[in-house]
């Protein structure tokens, strides 16, 4: 079964062509990685899907239902979830309240019904999980990259998506770091969760991934389990420079 | 000589607790040092302190061995400190050539800037074929090659370069740690920050692992590959234990 599919989905900036009538399709309940060179298209790609831009033409659609006009906010809660690249955290918010923010509002306060016992248990879990619950109490600005790009992560998983969109979710993160997030992702997804990396660290993409993806200059050019992907020449050539 | 040295620094944000305790570390002429450790652990904290971004508690920077403690960005920049931050910081609404020249603001000779703009075109090929281009319209791996082209406008003695390698592709890595060996070879200075660690230990000459804000182990970045220490401390995320000995 397709969990997220496009369909000829084309985005030009300017005169930059950045998605060219690309039509992907990923699979649920798998992990799956989208990698691909610099400029290939792979945010756009994530930002289309999500709704934080419009296509030119085409369609996206998840678990059957088109979701191509729908705003960010009905695409969450469809149950597509995301990181960003470079991370959006509230800079004067503690870490805890950062992840309890990712729980459904109740009315115009972020955290008005999301600090009982229950969810702060939860949120403290994802922290931990994360290898970042002694910073819990401090504002999010004093957190360091790394650090800030794990409690993205945090509050992704705290919302608890149906599909998690990961956008380079290795970027300034400490390698010791890099198997937690791993296993992370395989425990989820044995729960039923469904994945989309995107991810420049080959060592992760290969060791977690079920099906993988290639973009180069915003159209697919192969896809397959990673054992495929790892000899494929035309991968070979455009993006891992041998 | 070091070209730039930082000695038993502490420094921090705010009234929080320092980041850097007691932080000492030189790069020296010629050489590629880098900074490895957990998140958190202060890397980028030594950059700031090293450009002037941040004033550091106490403790002394020195440049070409002259006392600049306290000095500001501009007066670091104007003595040949050059920093390419982490993430992005390219004007999207500018182009590629204008976002590279702003990096010689400070240079008066315009042969000068005529010659550095070749070199760095030169360097990054991408900056040479996107030059009309807007900064915004390219890619996050493409932006970074024009901030370290930026950062070379000025012919600086010691670069500081703050994850050079985050958000790019594996070819695009390969031809960033090229690029900071071309610019030692070509006789700048780099003091590197990186996550990326066996990649850039194999591209610097000296290695230091910073921890809780000091430098907790240094020495040649060849021998700390091979130290099953650095695995320890730094895959592991924590200062090892003293070793407990064993019941005679």
């Amino acid at each position: 079964m397709h969990s997220l599919e496009t369909v000829e989905l084309t985005k030009a900036f300017g005169g930059n062509l950045v998605l060219d009538k690309t039509s992907v399709s990923f699979q649920h309940g798998k992990v799956n990685a989208l990698i691909g060179p610099n400029g290939s298209g792979k945010t756009t790609f994530f930002n289309c899907v999500t709704g934080l831009i419009r296509p030119d033409s085409g369609r996206v659609s998840y678990a059957g239902a088109d979701i191509t006009r729908r705003t960010p906010h009905a695409i969450a809660r469809a149950g597509l979830g995301r990181t960003f690249q470079l991370c959006r955290v509230f800079p004067r918010m503690t870490v805890l309240d950062n992840v309890l923010a990712a729980t459904r509002p109740r009315g115009a306060n972020l955290l008005r019904g999301a600090r009982g016992r229950a969810e702060t248990d939860r949120a403290r879990g994802w922290l931990t999980k994360l290898g970042i619950e002694h910073l819990a109490g401090i504002e999010a600005r004093n957190l360091s990259w790394g650090q800030q790009k794990l409690l993205e992560l945090a509050g992704v998983l705290m919302s608890e998506p149906e599909t998690v969109l990961l956008d380079e979710p290795a970027g300034g993160v400490n390698p010791a770091l890099l198997d937690r997030i791993g296993g992370l992702v395989r425990d989820l997804n044995a729960e039923g969760r469904t994945f989309v990396i995107v991810e420049h660290n080959m060592d992760l993409v290969m060791s977690i991934s079920d099906h993988i993806v290639v973009f180069d200059r915003g159209r697919p050019i192969a896809e397959g389990p990673p054992s495929m992907i790892r000899t494929d020449e035309r991968v070979l050539g455009a993006y891992l420079g041998v | 000589m070091s070209e730039i040295e930082l000695v038993d620094i502490q420094a921090g944000y705010g009234r929080a607790a320092p980041v850097l305790r007691g932080l000492s570390v030189a790069v020296p002429a010629g050489t590629i040092v880098c900074l490895v450790g957990p998140n958190g652990a202060g890397k980028s904290t030594v950059l700031k302190v090293a450009s002037g971004l941040l004033a550091p508690r106490t403790g002394a920077i020195r440049v070409g061995g002259v006392d600049m403690t306290g000095q500001g960005p501009q007066r670091m920049l104007a003595n040949g400190v050059a920093h390419v931050l982490q993430g992005h910081s390219v004007f999207p609404e500018m182009t590629v050539g204008e976002n590279v020249l702003l990096g010689a603001y400070t240079l008066k000779d315009k042969a000068r800037v005529a010659a550095r703009t070749e070199f760095v075109r030169g360097l990054f090929p991408v900056v040479a074929d996107r030059w009309g281009t807007l900064a915004g319209l390219l890619s996050g791996g493409q932006q970074k090659q024009v901030e370290f082209a930026r950062s070379l406008m000025v012919d600086p003695k010691v670069v500081l370069l703050d994850e050079p390698s985050m958000g790019l592709d594996p070819k695009a890595t390969s031809t960033v740690f090229e690029q900071v060996v071309r610019m030692r070879d070509a006789g700048t200075a780099v003091l590197l920050v990186e996550q990326n660690a066996r990649r850039a230990l194999e591209t610097a000459d000296i290695g230091c692992v910073l921890d809780l804000g000091r430098v907790h182990i240094s020495g040649p970045a060849a021998e700390l590959i091979a130290d099953p220490q650095l695995g320890e401390l730094y895959l592991g995320g924590r200062p090892a234990e003293p070793p407990v000995k064993p019941k005679l």
